[in-house]
């Protein structure tokens, strides 16, 4: 036990109880949710009335304020999404496999978001709504690993089995994600790169890209917030057999 | 005495992971050789869709030349996916499936002695049916070499990813459709390294590096993909 403590942290093993997961997300569920309603306020409306024009694009460029922030959370959430399952694979952890299961929904909507909003974009700028791009194929091919791991949640009965079965799911998309990322890169290219990179400073003045940024945070609390709200559900829907989940129902 | 002939027979008996691999292998080649109707109907399938192509959109030859990598390639695919539900079907039914689970031997070669052998009876009869097709779909001789290295360094991989939707789905009634929604975003990559090497080998450009990119892929999958199997299979079986 003492070995254990000293690479994972407390919290990680307390996470392991629905009743206190479900407690703590209570807690830090208004906090997120202020700062998601604050930052996207904030960040659309210094978007849309205040970052400048860009000069080849004109205004069609602001849904890149949208697209953006949507496309990377697309990515991050199929990452968590994995991430968790694989806690629920190899600790056993129910909480986890409820994480992973509402992340899926919420990653297929995002990245539906991402093409739709690409779409719109394409239309002025390419001239196309849909070209055969490696970036546009790829969001598409993540669309259908989500589509995938829904699809085989839904057709298993036992909420365990599921579980454990769309876990392994995500863990092989996991493996293939940066294999067909490269591979839809090689084939055929017509999207610019990417925005933000780790090393580089971004190539589009600060009045641009600082909105965007504020605009990825506050789409990441927002993720963070309506996980949490599908988790807690998830929580009370499986433990509602559970004494702390019918004196919870008793009280209200 | 009862010791030493334990000993002798256990000696005797020793299942080496390669005679494991080697029993489980044969097996499977004889249940399917047995049974040849699950043989014959994806190689027809490969060539009935082949077929609709010329039918459906244009029997033109320079248009015909132009898709045929990419039509064998899809076709080869589609036909592997239709195979792929049988694969641990019957022994799932059978009690087999649970037994082999239950045994000591690693699952690991089990599994990928049973994924070579469904290579074995679809893959690579694909492969060699292949440049019937690409003469039906005016595919240029040079194309031949590397439709057929293509398709043998990367129906392989098609097989092994698509025996993980196969482990996944064996418990359930409905596989048959959830097995393509699970393996067919899976198959993309060999798809467009598969059709870029005969492309390749068309226009006269070195095609080793999509052929490398299919072997590195390979690789990974006999390496992987096994696991991913054997757990899937433990999850669908305990489940």
């Amino acid at each position: 036990m003492s070995e254990k403590k000293k690479w994972m942290p407390r919290w990680f093993y307390q996470l392991a109880s629905p009743r206190w997961s479900y407690n703590i997300m209570g807690k830090l569920l208004p906090g997120f949710a202020i700062a998601a309603a604050l930052l996207l306020i904030a960040g659309t409306i210094w978007a849309l009335l205040f970052a400048p024009e860009d000069y080849q694009q004109g205004n069609s460029f602001r849904i890149i304020y949208i697209h953006v922030p949507s496309a990377i959370l697309a990515q991050s959430c199929y990452m968590l999404m994995a991430i968790a399952g694989a806690v629920g694979l190899i600790w056993k952890m129910k909480v986890a496999d409820m994480v992973a299961k509402s992340c899926a929904p919420i990653g297929a909507s995002i990245a539906i978001l991402a093409l739709a909003t690409g779409a719109i974009w394409g239309k002025p700028t390419w001239g196309s709504w849909w070209v055969w791009d490696a970036r546009l194929t790829s969001m598409l091919i993540l669309l259908f690993l989500y589509l995938g791991v829904i699809a085989l949640h839904s057709a298993i009965e036992s909420e365990v089995t599921a579980a454990k079965s769309s876990a392994v799911l995500a863990l092989v998309g996991l493996v293939n994600i940066p294999i067909i990322k490269y591979s839809v890169d090689w084939w055929n290219t017509l999207h610019q790169p990417a925005t933000f990179k780790l090393t580089e400073k971004p190539a589009m003045p600060a009045e641009m890209w600082v909105p965007l940024l504020v605009m990825v945070i506050g789409f990441y609390c927002f993720f963070a917030v309506s996980l949490m709200m599908r988790t807690r559900n998830e929580i009370l829907y499986r433990e509602r057999r559970a004494s702390w989940v019918k004196e919870l129902v008793e009280q209200k | 005495m009862g010791q030493i002939v334990t000993k002798e027979e256990s000696s005797e008996l020793e299942t080496t992971v390669s005679g494991l691999f080697w029993a489980v292998l044969k097996r499977d080649l004889m249940l399917a050789y047995r049974k040849k109707s699950d043989l014959f109907n994806p190689l027809v399938f490969f060539l009935m869709v082949a077929t609709l192509f010329p039918l459906g959109v244009s029997p033109e030859p320079t248009f015909l030349a132009e898709v045929a990598p990419g039509v064998v390639w899809v076709a080869a695919l589609l036909a592997t996916l239709l195979s792929m539900d049988s694969l641990f079907r019957s022994d799932f039914e059978d009690g087999t499936l649970e037994q082999t689970l239950l045994s000591p031997q690693p699952l690991f070669f089990v599994v990928l002695a049973k994924v070579l052998a469904h290579w074995m009876m679809s893959g690579l009869p694909l492969t060699l049916l292949a440049p019937l097709l690409g003469v039906m779909l005016f595919l240029p001789g040079e194309g031949m070499t590397g439709l057929m290295l293509s398709l043998l360094l990367g129906t392989p991989t098609l097989s092994l990813v698509g025996a993980i939707g196969a482990a996944l789905t064996v418990g359930l009634r409905k596989g048959g459709v959830l097995i393509s929604l699970l393996v067919l975003p899976l198959y993309i990559p060999v798809l467009i390294f598969g059709t870029s090497a005969v492309q390749a080998a068309i226009t006269g450009l070195p095609l080793g590096g999509f052929l490398g990119l299919l072997g590195a892929m390979l690789a990974l999958g006999v390496v992987m993909a096994p696991l991913a199997i054997g757990a899937a299979l433990r999850i669908s079986v305990s489940g």
